[in-house]
């Protein structure tokens, strides 16, 4: 009908811009874009218009004064105080310390157990992250946020508790015979009980929503069930394993509690040694390279992680991940009930024994030991009841939340439109504080945090905002898929219809991340809840936290002491998996359409 | 137009509403606990303020009444700061000398004192009632720079039950843990990471002197001694003596401890029993004191003499047993019953003085680590 | 051409959009007048989309102005211009059903819910649904999508309702169908419109009058008989599927071309230019009397079979015949040109003159 003759001079035109083909420096050529799904390939609107750059701008100045104030400023001082000397540069420690082959053997040994850590936690977790995604079976949602529990756990607790399934006459002990207390494998199983929902979450959310047609239709062109797997699922997922691989090495690499409690003396971090040098040792040239070190790895950890990341993101085929499970069949029941026994042994156990302990009182099991948290403390521990840590805590997470949100929330919307390389380095930059020792950050504050208008150093927001520095990474893990995943010609269509930006925000964002910022939210409080780390190395105005409290009389002898920080810890187990259980419960799920399970970055 | 506005002040509103409530939130925790006047909100408090306060490590306890009783003779209001161990915390306190944080700091020990020192952290200050304090643990008496506070013994603790079913003699002293009947039956610490675990290797130097020491450990670890990394694990986890020991299923009747653990073990165990889980082995124990001091730069000097005058006092030396598992080192100070009931008497303990410790700790480490580990 | 009152409510004056080093639009001169339903055709990334966006402000001009009765938009907000658009793929809000998607402007223009709800209904019994409130969207058939959209963009009553390519994702029947509902609808609401579409067939049907784009520029405008029947440029022509288009030397009321002397209409100017004959005036004769030709393909329109022929001289032409006049494949015929058909194109650039492959609608790809 039209002239697409043989004859027409193809070639002779060569400067008509190809309309259909997705421009990389347009938003407008999807003219004829046809069916694809939209909500993965947003629409991207011109990157060099002068008001997108001032409001992108704008929403990251938050961020940014947050993260150079409470973490580079502080990083930064306490490293200079190391390296620098009568105002010189003694970059030479830098050749001295690495040159140690001490340092060189806690360096090989954090790469090894990292490396090895991290194949065995996928190898364990796959599974799971199958099983989660696919199957449905009754209890679903609890195992689900049961299972994230170790990953907020403070080691302090978990370790012990861990320490009870494979030490010393442990359960593994009593049943095979098999010690693993304080060896490498006992660190290597510890570091799979902590991130084995990292996997689960990270794969899992992205598998559920993967379209099963894709298998099925590659079924129908005659490949096997374990083919297609392999050939149409397995590199879809690759990036989200990546990713989660690199998630579970960051995490591993920088261990420092589990190292500790399971490793025994011969093992040592270099998280560790980083808080040997500081705490201990006050040998701050030395602490200085280690942290030096420790950040380069990181940083490159997480550049190969953004990559992945950004590869991952080539549009898939997306479905709802509510649709695409169903009921076990077949050996999916014998894959359901291994995962379900791997997640008993490994997860409920552990977690289990804890709470036993609290029940185990002189006088029988009961809660004798809840009461005595309720108790001004006869011997003392504490100026404040036990039971009011738990209030501390939860008003500390509470705050720490809030501000978690902001700056997560605030550096998710910067980073909505994916841009240059300084973008992708500011979301480097916001989850660098995971990859850093909390004794350099908590040492850094103390040294930065000492002049007005920052005089925070006797201040309780001190605690907060520690807290938040490690919170605000998976706000924006959680936020940012699904900010990515709505369609900005939404947001236009509303603007076309009369709503202000403001308006625009609250009626098509919200009700799309309103489930994201729930989870948000959620692993926000959990995370806060229970971090140590830092808290611990920030004096501060008597007001303990739950971990501080635990840690504080598990430091004491005594059976009432014991009992009660086991009964403490298994009030924080608890709450940690409420708070996880109701912000992630899908009260907002009406209708939210794709988008709301996307997840999946963590 | 108005809409937008609308929209954006009520947005705006709840945001400044949400934030202002966590923050009243928090701030109404803040400051409880120690400080009567609660939320004085960050201030130090100037010379001529009401408010002393005290940085220390995570283990200072004293009691309301007793924190009370002092703000009710010198007027000024305690605030007390805490963070990490008492290593950390006495390193916190040498970074932030320049600019420190608090009046007064109490909680670094003879292992940890010269370090201290020598790096200024504190003013020279002669306390009220130094004369009710023994000489032998007055470190710094040339200087008074530091004032003792309170001592403790670091020994080798037995786990009663288990040397009476097996009716053996628990050891006594430091050569008697290489004999073969006590083959692997230690536990103790890291000397890397634990201070009880320093303690024990610097109670070894003093016995056996700076030569014997090392093949004093050699024979040890013949003997089967088993290095963990805090005494949390040890005491908690490896001890079959202590009630967590018990419920870990610990399977070492001997570990390096305090020779307060006994008093603790039966603390708020009802009904009372004869005497302690836990024993003490006398003639293991090394004697870790803790000082006090006047922080260089305070901001309430007087307030912070006042303290330290304070904490010397009967009533705050009488109060810190039962809060701190410490002993007071004010003469004839009346211990709690628990304490002399359950206790144990060291006479002899190891000492060593703190700058042989300073000048020699790095080196003794690493030879530990590479004899032990 | 019906209705036009001459008042001028839409106006772009010298209105560009760059693209980093590309031009989306260039130089857009362009008024709508009230009540008028114009169209924009053009090929793909012919910038048409990026037109209604300029004008519903979501896509910034880098130069010239936008005008709507009057006043220079230039920093007023999408949300503050009073214009409508549907948008090419709809982009319904998924989380609200059929009645909350039409409400939606509504809430945003504070229309109180008493008034709402009547109006809500209104609409979507005039874009034939009625009673689907509580529907889903995801329900729904693209067709019904696409009321729905209309239904939504016209519910806040603005003052333009713009279209991009609003039947593009339906099938043909279909469109045929609505396009003629659509014109009746805006014809009886008097609603001024603005709509984009590759498709000329729509913009014939729809449009008061056509506006063809090129490469970010107007390349012609006009009722759509005039467009019709006289392209302005060899693009437009082939945009509009002619093909017979050819070199030729204009000389004595004839046109001298490769498939040898065309009559040509009274006082065309002479010298070089490209001419255009339309596919009917290329007349089947007996053979031996005219140019002798092949027959390479037949395609069936209707009562009409369009044929495409191989001349043993000049470039391939399309013909049109009867049914039952039709040659088979392969015969060989001789053809002569009616004046009336021939049509002359204004004279261009050379090299620029033709969309190439990829470019040109090429409806059923």
């Amino acid at each position: 009908m039209t002239g697409s003759g043989p004859h027409l001079r193809a070639g002779s035109e060569p400067h008509l811009p190809a309309g259909s083909g997705p421009d990389p420096t347009t938003g407008a050529t999807a003219e004829a874009a046809g069916g694809s799904v939209r909500a993965q390939v947003p629409v991207r609107r011109p990157s060099g218009t002068a008001r997108a750059a001032a409001l992108r701008l704008a929403l990251m100045a938050l961020p940014v004064a947050f993260f150079a104030a409470f973490f580079a400023y502080p990083v930064a001082a306490i490293v200079g105080r190391g390296l620098r000397e009568g105002g010189h540069w003694h970059l030479g420690r830098i050749g001295d310390v690495l040159g140690d082959p001490g340092i060189r053997h806690v360096l090989w040994f954090t790469c090894w157990q990292a490396a090895a850590s991290t194949a065995l936690t996928l190898a364990v977790a796959l599974p799971g992250a199958y099983v989660f995604a696919r199957l449905d079976f009754p209890g679903k949602r609890l195992l689900r946020a049961v299972v994230t529990v170790p990953f907020v756990l403070p080691t302090v607790v978990a370790g012990s508790a861990f320490l009870a399934l494979l030490g010393q006459n442990g359960l593994t002990d009593d049943l095979f015979g098999l010690r693993l207390g304080t060896s490498v494998w006992a660190i290597l199983a510890a570091h799979v009980f902590f991130n084995y929902a990292v996997v689960v979450r990270t794969v899992g959310g992205l598998w559920a929503q993967l379209d099963p047609r894709q298998e099925e239709a590659a079924r129908m062109l005659g490949a096997g069930r374990l083919e297609a797997w392999r050939r149409v699922t397995l590199p879809a997922l690759g990036p989200s394993v990546a990713a989660a691989a690199l998630m579970v090495f960051l995490f591993t690499f920088t261990s420092f509690g589990v190292v500790q409690i399971l490793g025994g003396p011969t093992y040592s971090t270099l998280e560790v040694e980083i808080y040997r040098q500081t705490a201990e040792l006050l040998d701050l040239p030395t602490a200085a390279v280690l942290t030096l070190v420790q950040l380069a790895a990181v940083g490159a950890i997480l550049a190969v992680h953004g990559w992945t990341v950004r590869r991952g993101e080539a549009s898939l085929r997306l479905v709802d991940g509510a649709t695409t499970a169903h009921r076990p069949r077949g050996g999916e029941r014998a894959l359901l009930a291994a995962v379900l026994a791997v997640i008993a042994l490994l997860i409920l156990l552990p977690l289990g024994v804890l709470a036993a302990r609290s029940l185990d009182a002189p006088g029988g099991y009961g809660f004798g030991y809840y009461r005595a948290l309720g108790a001004q403390d006869s011997s003392g521990t504490f100026l404040v009841p036990p039971l009011e840590t738990i209030w501390n805590s939860l008003r500390y997470a509470a705050v720490a939340t809030v501000i978690a949100l902001a700056i997560g929330g605030l550096a998710a919307a910067a980073l909505v439109r994916r841009a240059g390389r300084l973008m992708r380095g500011f979301d480097a930059l916001l989850m660098l504080p995971l990859g850093t020792s909390a004794v350099t950050v908590g040492f850094g504050f103390l040294i930065t945090l000492d002049k007005p208008p920052l005089d925070l150093r006797d201040s309780w927001l001190l605690v907060p905002l520690a807290q938040a520095l490690v919170g605000v990474p998976f706000v924006v893990r959680v936020m940012l898929p699904v900010l990515r995943a709505v369609d900005h010609r939404l947001r236009e269509a509303a603007a076309v219809l009369g709503a202000s930006p403001a308006r625009v925000w609250r009626e098509v964002d919200l009700p799309f991340v309103g489930r994201a910022l729930g989870i948000a939210a959620g692993f926000a409080f959990a995370v806060s809840l229970g971090e140590f780390g830092a808290t611990v190395f920030i004096a501060r105005p008597d007001s303990p936290t739950l971990p501080v409290a635990v840690a504080r009389l598990l430091g004491r002898a005594g059976g009432v002491n014991y009992g009660q920080a086991m009964a403490l810890s298994t009030i924080l187990m608890l709450v940690c998996a409420a708070s996880l259980l109701v912000l992630e419960a899908p009260a907002l799920r009406r209708g939210t359409h794709r988008g709301a399970d996307l997840t999946g970055e963590l | 137009m108005k809409n937008k506005r609308r929209i954006h002040g009520r947005a705006l509103g709840a945001l400044v509403l949400g934030t202002i409530a966590a923050t009243t939130l928090a701030a109404c925790g803040g400051g409880g606990g120690s400080s009567a006047a609660g939320g004085t909100g960050g201030t130090n408090g100037g010379s001529g303020s009401k408010t002393v306060t005290l940085v220390s490590h995570d283990s200072f306890a004293a009691s309301k009444q007793v924190l009370a009783e002092f703000t009710k003779e010198s007027g000024y209001t305690v605030k007390v700061l805490r963070g990490g161990d008492a290593g950390a915390a006495v390193n916190q306190a040498i970074l932030t000398k320049d600019h420190p944080r608090g009046d007064a700091f109490f909680g670094v020990d003879n292992t940890l004192l010269s370090r201290a020192l020598d790096n200024g952290l504190f003013d020279p200050y002669t306390a009220k009632g130094l004369d009710q304090i023994p000489a032998d643990v007055q470190l710094d008496a040339a200087a008074h720079r530091v004032t003792p506070i309170d001592s403790g013994d670091v020994c080798v603790n037995y786990d009663r039950a288990y040397f009476t079913a097996h009716k053996l003699a628990p050891p006594q002293t430091f050569a008697d843990l290489t004999k073969p009947q006590y083959k692997n039956l230690l536990v103790t610490e890291n000397v890397a990471t634990s201070s009880p675990g320093l303690a024990f290797m610097l109670g070894s130097v003093d016995t056996f002197g700076d030569q014997g020491w090392p093949d004093y450990w050699k024979k040890l670890k013949d003997n089967g001694v088993q290095v963990v990394d805090s005494w949390e694990q040890a005491y908690n986890e490896r001890f079959s003596g202590s009630a967590a020991g018990k419920q870990a299923k610990g399977d070492r009747p001997l570990v390096v401890s305090y020779a307060s653990s006994p008093p603790a073990e039966v603390v708020g165990v009802t009904p009372q029993p004869a005497q302690s889980p836990v024993g003490v082995s006398t003639g293991t124990c090394f004697r870790q004191i803790e000082f006090a001091g006047l922080l260089h730069g305070a901001k309430n000097p007087a307030g912070a003499k006042a303290l330290i005058d304070f904490m010397i006092s009967k009533t705050f030396q009488q109060d810190m047993p039962l809060q701190m598992y410490v002993d007071p080192v004010r003469r004839n100070t009346p211990e709690p019953p628990v304490f002399t009931k359950y206790g144990a008497k060291v006479d002899h303990p190891a000492t060593l003085p703190p700058a042989t410790i300073a000048a020699h700790r790095d080196d003794w480490v690493k030879t530990w680590t590479s004899t032990v580990l | 051409m019906t209705a036009v009152t001459g008042t001028e409510l839409l106006r772009l004056e010298g209105a560009a959009v760059r693209f980093g080093a590309r031009t989306a639009l260039d130089a857009v001169d362009l008024t709508v007048a009230a009540h008028e339903i114009v169209c924009v055709l053009g090929p793909s990334g012919s910038g048409k989309s990026t037109l209604l966006r300029a004008v519903a402000g979501l896509q910034p001009l880098d130069a010239g102005r936008v005008l709507l009765d009057g006043a220079d938009q230039a920093g007023v907000p999408a949300h503050r211009r009073g214009v409508g658009l549907m948008f090419q793929d709809h982009q319904l809000f998924p989380q609200r059903d059929v009645g909350g998607n039409v409400a939606f402007g509504l809430r945003m223009h504070k229309v109180p819910r008493d008034r709402r709800e009547p109006a809500v209904a209104a609409l979507l019994d005039l874009v034939g649904l009625p009673g689907a409130q509580r529907r889903a969207v995801a329900e729904l058939s693209g067709g019904e999508q696409q009321r729905v959209a209309l239904a939504r963009a016209l519910a806040p009553e603005p003052r333009l309702v713009m279209l991009d390519e609003p039947l593009g994702q339906l099938d043909r029947s279909l469109r045929d169908r609505l396009v003629v509902e659509l014109r009746r609808l805006f014809g009886q609401l008097g609603t001024t419109v603005l709509a984009v579409t590759h498709d000329q067939a729509e913009a014939f049907a729809l449009a008061d009058r056509v506006v063809v784009m090129r490469e970010g520029r107007i390349a012609q405008s006009g009722p759509p008989l005039d467009v019709w029947q006289r392209p302005a440029s060899e693009f437009v022509a082939r945009f509009l599927g002619f093909d017979n288009i050819t070199e030729a030397t204009v000389a004595a009321g004839h046109a001298v071309t490769a498939w040898g002397s065309l009559p040509v209409p009274d006082g065309t100017p002479e010298g070089p230019c490209h001419i255009l004959v339309r596919p009917a005036g290329v007349l089947l004769r007996p053979p031996g009397d005219g140019l002798p030709c092949e027959v390479t393909g037949r395609t069936f329109r209707g009562g009409r079979v369009a044929l495409l022929l191989h001349p043993d001289r000049g470039p391939a032409l399309e013909a049109e015949c009867a049914l039952r006049d039709a040659p088979a494949e392969g015969a060989r015929v001789t053809v002569a040109f009616a004046a009336e058909d021939v049509v002359v194109l204004p004279g261009e650039p050379a090299g620029s003159a033709e969309p190439d492959a990829m470019e040109a609608p090429t409806a059923g790809r």
